[in-house]
């Protein structure tokens, strides 16, 4: 049965409609290259699954019942994490004060509750351990590199036991040897049963990962099918328009 | 591989000695005593009690607000009102007990005012996505005409039956000699001190000036959050509004005039980033330990008080270029 399951999702913003009746379902331990042109209405539709954006119209289903989120937490709380294009990194803050946002460790209990930094610190080193980055929990999140900040954002994903991961273009600004690490890792979620949609404008990641590939152009779905019946020349065509829809 | 992720885990970028000399607050706080020796050996009247007195309480009015006014600055706003809204306060609570009600009662009247006000600026910058210069610079005006109707302009210096209580409140000294407006400002400043450290509250203000966008995208309430520093900016001017009626024994509807630029002085010569994301409430308090001891000096030295504002406004600016050199050194 599918994890979860679109239902003619639309999402317009006054008069853009950015995400035209889209419907499409993701299986457990799937990974799912959604591609398309910029502005093809991807973010859009994965901050809907996040909890982000409400849709205008169309529902979300999980393990077949419906769902609504009006916040991120829901989604987390439904077990969907997501990796934004942007990173939505903190300048300001540690890289474990960003890994915690949102969702900050405490000790004690209400209304004294405080902070609890060793815990923290310790969580966010072990998860970049994992993921073989760098990155050191208590540095100021200005001063690192550009895998170093993905790293970060990536490691979010990884605070519970999520059933959907949500990447937005992990990929984008990184070094190959960090791409070859997330893609790394996006084969042990799978291999865990982990549901991964992946947003990426490189054609090798999403058929060296990817088992699905979803194609939008201009808000609409103009292709979900298998990857290995698919090519990149195929792929290309369909994110351009030059063919229409398969 | 366990040892090495320990290291990782408690490795620091900076040092404790490194991180204290790259601080502005601590370079402030050196010039605040250098000032004050320098001061205690060029006149005979810095260093006797009766001016250190008198600098105390004075730094203590422009020290509670600038505690509020750092959370809002940590967020990327601003509150222009305070001034205003330390006046209205004071009038509140001057008009409440004058007309023979109780002082907890006057006290309560004023700081539900504050929080009122506090409540409608920050509905307005958070939920309708106005400007916090506009909406404030609005209040500004807006409290301080109220505060002139509710007084019918005049000077309230009776205070009904509470008469004496609420001067000791601010003109006393309850524990070990220390006057009370100090006192309430040591215990305020570690109060905001504790929050902005400790609390998912404090962090969650942090977190609104360094990215909003992404404090957004990760479920941060924002909008709740700029409403309470809005908030606790009028209460913060609430509360100094009341310490100093209590300590004047007088409020007229000039009380508190200017007083937002000072604030805010205090506020950015203490460290907060006008830009959002940081800001210090010890910072705070040093900093407005420097504009009052600019301010004393000038008067103790003879120098014409037409000179005050191009001190302190002398000190906003160098304090700005500072933190501009600070980070471009660590840059480089
Ligand atoms: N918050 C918003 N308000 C108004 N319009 C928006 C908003 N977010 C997205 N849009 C619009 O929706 C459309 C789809 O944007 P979206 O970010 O989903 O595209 P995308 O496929 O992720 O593109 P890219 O590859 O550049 O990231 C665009 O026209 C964009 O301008
Ligand atoms: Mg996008």
């Amino acid at each position: 049965m599918a994890v979860l399951e679109l239902k003619h999702i639309s999402k317009h913003f006054g008069a853009i409609e950015a995400v035209k009746d889209v419907s499409f379902s993701l299986g457990a331990g799937e990974v799912i290259g959604l591609m398309g042109d910029n502005g093809a209405g991807k973010s859009t539709l994965v901050k809907m699954m996040a909890g982000n954006f409400r849709p205008s119209s169309g529902s979300i289903l999980m393990d077949g019942k419906e769902i609504v989120m009006h916040r991120p937490v829901e989604a987390r709380e439904h077990g969907i994490e997501i990796v934004h294009q942007d990173l939505a990194l903190c300048d300001n803050l540690t890289a474990a004060a960003n890994v915690f946002l949102g969702r900050e460790l405490r000790l004690g209990v209400w209304p004294f509750r405080i902070l609890d930094y060793p815990s923290m610190y310790r969580r966010a080193g072990e998860i970049f351990a994992e993921l073989k980055s760098e990155t050191r929990p208590r540095d100021l999140v200005k001063k690192m590199s550009g895998g170093q900040r993905q790293a970060v954002a990536i490691a979010r994903t990884r605070l519970s036991n999520a059933k959907i991961v949500l990447m937005d273009e992990p990929t984008a600004a990184i070094s190959v040897r960090q791409v070859a690490e997330v893609l790394n890792l996006i084969r042990r979620l799978r291999d865990q049963g982990i549901t991964v949609v992946l947003i990426s404008h490189r054609m090798p990641d999403l058929f060296a990962v990817a088992d699905r590939v979803i194609v939008m152009r201009r808000g609409s779905k103009v292709a979900d099918k298998e990857i290995a019946k698919s090519s990149p020349e195929e792929v290309t065509g369909l994110i351009t328009g030059a063919i229409e829809t398969v | 591989m366990t040892s090495s992720l320990t290291r990782s885990i408690d490795q620091k970028q900076q040092t404790f000695l490194s991180s204290i000399l790259a601080s502005q607050t601590f370079w402030v706080f050196i010039a605040v005593i250098l000032a004050s020796v320098a001061l205690s050996f060029a006149t005979d009247s810095f260093a006797t009690s009766k001016n250190l007195y008198n600098i105390t309480r004075n730094v203590t009015f422009t020290a509670i607000i600038a505690l509020g006014m750092t959370l809002v600055i940590i967020t990327g706003g601003i509150d222009l009102s305070v001034g205003s809204v330390l006046c209205l306060c004071s009038m509140v609570l001057a008009v409440v007990m004058h007309a023979g009600y109780s002082i907890e009662i006057g006290i309560a009247a004023s700081i539900l005012t504050a929080l009122v006000v506090g409540a409608f600026n920050g509905f307005l910058i958070a939920y309708i996505g106005l400007p916090p210069f506009v909406v404030t610079l609005g209040m500004l005006s807006v409290a301080r005409s109220l505060a002139m109707v509710a007084s019918g302009n005049t000077v309230v210096f009776e205070f009904g039956p509470d008469h004496d209580t609420l001067l000791a409140l601010g003109g006393g000294a309850w524990f070990f000699g220390i006057a009370n407006p100090v006192m309430y400002t040591i215990v305020l400043a570690l109060l905001t001190g504790f929050v902005l450290r400790w609390t998912r509250f404090g962090r969650h203000v942090f977190a609104i000036g360094g990215n909003e966008s992404a404090a957004t995208l990760t479920g941060v309430p924002v909008k709740m959050i700029k409403v309470a520093v809005y908030m606790i900016s009028a209460l913060s001017a609430g509360i100094a509004g009341i310490v100093q009626t209590g300590w004047l024994g007088a409020v007229t509807t000039n009380i508190g005039a200017g007083m937002e630029l000072q604030v805010i002085a205090a506020a950015v010569i203490g460290g907060a980033n006008l830009a959002g994301g940081g800001g210090t409430a010890l910072g705070a308090i040093i900093g407005a330990m420097l504009i009052e001891v600019i301010r004393n000096s000038l008067g103790l030295l003879g120098i014409n008080a037409f000179w005050q504002g191009t001190f302190i406004g002398g000190a906003i600016l160098f304090a700005v270029l500072f933190d501009r050199l600070a980070n471009y050194r660590r840059n480089v």
